[in-house]
């Protein structure tokens, strides 16, 4: 991409790329600038509201919760939570998505008769339902939560990535590379993958976005991270308590949510423009 | 060649006398708005159909000949508008007419049918409801009626059981049955005249004669006016009894089916009858003249055909020739025609 | 036409096995010792040893799922240790309050849903177009309980004019049930948006108009018709979702339905309610799944002639 084609981009795509690098950098980084400590109690400054100055003498710019902790320093930590939770989940359902999705696509026949089964059975099993079976029984723990979110994402990287190679599978190049003696492993490395990516970068795209918000829900329900560690979902369900004295507790964390997963949304939707020659006709 | 119709020459039209004037098109102008800017799509256009007559309009794919045919019933896509002239149905401008107004025009003065009948019906609804469709919204009729109506309909125009196929949906039918249908359709209210936008384009060539035989059948029964729009000189040659040639959102020549095809007047209808060695067969297309049609965005200067036509000189490129008459009812906008007559 | 509706029952029981057989997998084989769950820390070897005798856990896992499978099929899931009775009745006692905020939810949605996609296919391109566009993008991508809580905030704390959980009025559905169906209004907004502008693009559109028709007519009668296909087909993969994503909604607003009952019921380990209500929502999900594909057959008469 050169430089004249990122300046002609749209606003919003300039928005919403500042919006996810302040975020992720925010994630990194936080945790250095506001140390968050779960342990750590400040009965004294406990529900301040956004602004407010401690009794330390700093200042909580988005407020306290109900122990005094800096709302700040904690929807940072939970910032961490969330990408590494959506990040690792979307790596691992996207690379065993990317695998079955090669070998159903490729190979065809029973490979793909039994990894499409299999897919529409889980399908057909709410995802959002299975993540909370999976997350309840596992017990709560990161780990756990990348399990449960990972077993329902594999199916839709897999579905993209069999699409895919179906549609290359038969295309001449692959013919000539069967024909001069490439060997199966070769030609899905070299002739079907390259083809396969870009839909499967968009879809990975979107599935941040998602992941996130399921990762909150988890935490919302109580079946995500541990307390021991911050999420948005579970700083939104003790804000719940506090709606009538401390609304910011809740508020804060759900439009950090809601910011980074539009502005995730409209980079999935520019990567799917840019993908697909067709629109640029339009 | 052709088959004229013995009301229009023989027999007394209805009121008596006079031939009856259904259509009268005079210096009509369409212009669409495009990136470019105003495309003028149809130029100065001028025609007149009687009862019982057929008028071809004939030309290349953007010559502006679907457009004329769309202003006809106040269709003209919503990028385009009419800029000039003017249109009158029985003696009524019909131009600037208000939504209402048109309304009762459609589907009882004036109907059309399409190229692709399969597309052009509803594919949702069953055929007996989108013909029912014109008793009850124009007349009010109830549904049983209009469903009578429907098939008596049906029958009329060759469909087979037609009482039984009322609730069969369009994909059931196949191309010429479905012609058949839109046929029925447009004919439902008994309009004067009938506007067919390439009907047999899209069929095959033995139904191509049967949907031909039913218009000619109707036209006689009803003493339609038709206006038939076609890139086929065989099909014209066959249901028309005059044609009116349309090059670059222009007409160049008009006159009779015989007179035109037997010796064309305009350099262009000259070389579309040359690049149609037998007008025995249908399927004889337009598209051995050499060169492209003119940009409409910005057209030739002088004749707009002069860029393509073998006996263009220094005058057709600074002087647009006008339309004159040869002799009654024929006319050419050539400065040569003369010239392109005895060649012919 | 039988032979399609052949096939797709065929697979509907194939998922809901599928369904079946993943909530067995979760709840039996993975690790984690019901027996030891149930009694909690305390109990004493041998007590443990006791119930899981009586509870099968004894046997090989595949004369286990055998048996699941029976009892599965003659509806038997068990007793709810919690609530001291069948664990199918404790869910069937739940299923009402969630369908209802899903009919309700999925009214919410049709209603919003058809008339901002009317309305900006009318207008594209128009100021308010391109306002519903840009509100139906955030409204799906918003974490749905948090906007029930900030819903709850605005209404039920702020202004005050509606109750924040649940006390058996009308008035305590509308959160809830606007909560639930908000994602979706964006969604079927644009869905219908660009259906109408698909089909007014459609040949048989000028012939309506061509017949005489009004605009009225054509529009409502021609038009709508052809996109209500595919819009209506969603629905019913609507009404499964909403009462799948109802779970995190229900628990908001303290709804007394078995998305509630099931997050509880993970909680306290109650795992035959949690079967119960699993197999329940997944059997709805998947039977929905099923008349939707059959309307669809029943709604385009074009799907017919492929099948037949």
């Amino acid at each position: 991409m050169t430089l004249d084609t990122i300046t002609r981009l749209p606003l919003r795509a300039h928005l919403a790329f500042g919006t996810v690098l302040l975020f992720v950098a925010a994630g990194v980084l936080g945790p250095l600038l506001a140390p968050f400590d779960p342990t750590r109690t400040s009965p004294q400054d406990r529900l301040s509201p956004p602004g407010s100055t401690l009794s330390d003498g700093t200042t909580a710019w988005l407020g306290t919760d109900q122990v005094g902790q800096d709302l700040l320093a904690e929807v940072l930590a939970g910032m961490r939570t969330s990408l590494t939770v959506a990040v690792v989940t979307v790596l691992i359902g996207g690379g065993v998505g990317l695998l079955l999705g090669l070998l159903a696509g490729y190979f065809g026949g029973w490979s793909d008769g039994i990894i499409s089964r299999v897919g529409d059975i889980q399908l057909a099993f709410p995802s959002l339902l299975l993540a909370i079976l999976l997350a309840g029984v596992l017990g709560p723990s990161m780990v756990n939560v990348i399990i449960a979110l990972a077993v329902t994402r594999w199916v839709i990287f897999a579905r993209v990535v069999r699409g895919s190679a179906l549609a290359v599978r038969d295309r001449e190049f692959v013919h000539s590379a069967r024909v001069m003696g490439a060997s199966p492993a070769r030609i899905m490395l070299y002739y079907i993958l390259p083809s396969c990516l870009p839909p499967l970068l968009v879809a990975a795209t979107v599935q941040v976005g998602l992941t996130m918000v399921a990762e909150a829900s988890l935490s919302f329900l109580g079946l995500g991270v541990p307390t021991t560690q911050a999420s948005w979902g579970s700083t939104i369900a003790q804000g719940r308590d506090y709606l009538a004295s401390a609304w910011w507790i809740a508020a804060v964390p759900g439009l950090a949510l809601a910011l980074v997963v539009v502005a995730i949304g409209i980079l999935g939707d520019l990567l799917r423009d840019a993908s697909d020659p067709m629109t640029e006709l339009s | 060649m052709t088959e004229r119709s013995p009301q229009a020459y023989g027999q007394p039209p209805r009121d008596g006398g006079l031939l009856t004037r259904l259509l009268e098109v005079d210096g009509l102008a369409v212009e669409f708005d495009t990136r470019k800017g105003p495309l003028r799509a149809v130029r100065g256009v001028s025609f007149h159909v009687e009862a019982c007559e057929t008028l071809a309009i004939v030309g290349e794919s953007g010559s502006g000949k679907s457009v004329t045919a769309q202003a006809l019933l106040g269709l003209v896509p919503s990028r385009a508008r009419i800029t000039a002239g003017s249109i009158a149905i029985e003696g009524r401008d019909v131009t600037g007419l208000s939504d209402a107004e048109w309304r009762e025009l459609r589907g009882e003065r004036i109907a059309m049918i399409f190229q692709d009948p399969l597309s052009a019906l509803n594919p949702s609804l069953t055929v007996g409801y989108q013909i029912a469709e014109m008793f009850r919204r124009h007349r009010g009729t109830g549904r049983a009626q209009a469903r009578r109506y429907a098939a008596e309909l049906m029958a009329q125009v060759g469909i087979p059981d037609a009482a039984r196929r009322l609730d069969d949906h369009p994909h059931r039918f196949s191309g010429g049955m479905r012609q058949r249908v839109m046929i029925a359709m447009a004919l439902a209210l008994d309009p004067v005249l009938l506007v067919a936008d390439e009907p047999t384009t899209a069929l095959d060539v033995t139904v191509q004669a049967q949907i031909l035989r039913l218009l000619r059948q109707r036209r006689e029964a009803d003493r339609l006016g038709m206006i038939i729009i076609s890139h086929d000189l065989g099909v014209v040659a066959r249901v028309a009894d005059r044609v009116a040639v349309m090059y670059a959102g222009q007409i160049v020549e008009t006159g009779t089916v015989p007179e035109v095809y037997g010796r064309p007047a305009h350099p262009y209808t000259l070389g579309l009858m040359r690049a149609v060695p037998a007008l025995r067969g249908t399927g004889s297309t337009l598209t051995a003249i050499e060169g492209q049609p003119p940009d409409l965005a910005e057209p030739p200067t002088g004749c707009s055909f002069h860029p393509r036509c073998p006996l263009a000189r220094e005058r057709c490129r600074e002087e647009a020739p006008e339309p004159r008459e040869l002799s009654h009812g024929r006319a050419v906008t050539c400065h040569f025609a003369e010239e392109v007559l005895d060649d012919a | 036409m039988t032979f399609f509706i052949g096939r797709r029952l065929a697979q509907a029981l194939l998922q809901i096995w599928g369904a079946i057989t993943i909530v067995f997998v979760a709840l039996r084989v993975l690790p984690g010792d019901p027996a030891e769950l149930i009694l909690g820390s305390q109990a004493t070897p041998d007590q443990l040893t006791e119930l899981r005798a009586q509870l099968g856990l004894d046997d090989p896992l595949l004369v286990q799922y055998v048996r699941h499978l029976g009892d599965v099929v003659r509806l038997d899931f068990g007793e709810s240790w919690r609530q001291g009775m069948a664990a199918l009745d404790a869910t069937l006692v739940r299923l009402g309050p969630t369908l209802s905020l899903a009919v309700w939810a999925m009214v919410f949605t049709v209603v919003l849903g058809f008339l901002s996609g009317t309305y900006a296919a009318r207008h594209a391109n128009s100021p308010i177009d391109h306002l519903i566009s840009v509100t139906s993008l955030v409204g799906q991508a918003l974490p749905p309980f948090w906007i029930g809580i900030m819903l709850s905030l605005i209404f039920a704390r702020g202004l005050q004019i509606l109750p924040s959980t649940a006390d058996g009025t009308m008035a305590s559905l509308l959160l809830p049930a606007f909560t639930l169906a908000l994602p979706f209004v964006g969604w079927l907004g644009r869905l219908v948006r660009t259906g109408i502008l698909e089909e007014m693009n459609q040949d048989y559109v000028r012939t309506a108009q061509a017949k005489g028709l009004s605009r009225r007519v054509v529009f409502y009668v021609h038009v709508l018709r052809n996109t209500l296909v595919p819009v209506v087909t969603m629905l019913g993969l609507l009404m499964g979702n909403f009462i799948a994503n109802g779970v995190i909604v229900e628990v908001v607003f303290a709804w007394p339905g078995i998305g509630t009952l099931l997050v509880d019921s993970i909680s306290f380990r109650d795992y035959a309610v949690v079967e119960a209500v699993l197999t329940v929502v997944t059997i709805c999900y998947i039977i929905l799944n099923l008349l939707v594909d059959l309307l669809y057959g029943y709604l385009d008469p074009r799907i017919q002639l492929e099948n037949a």
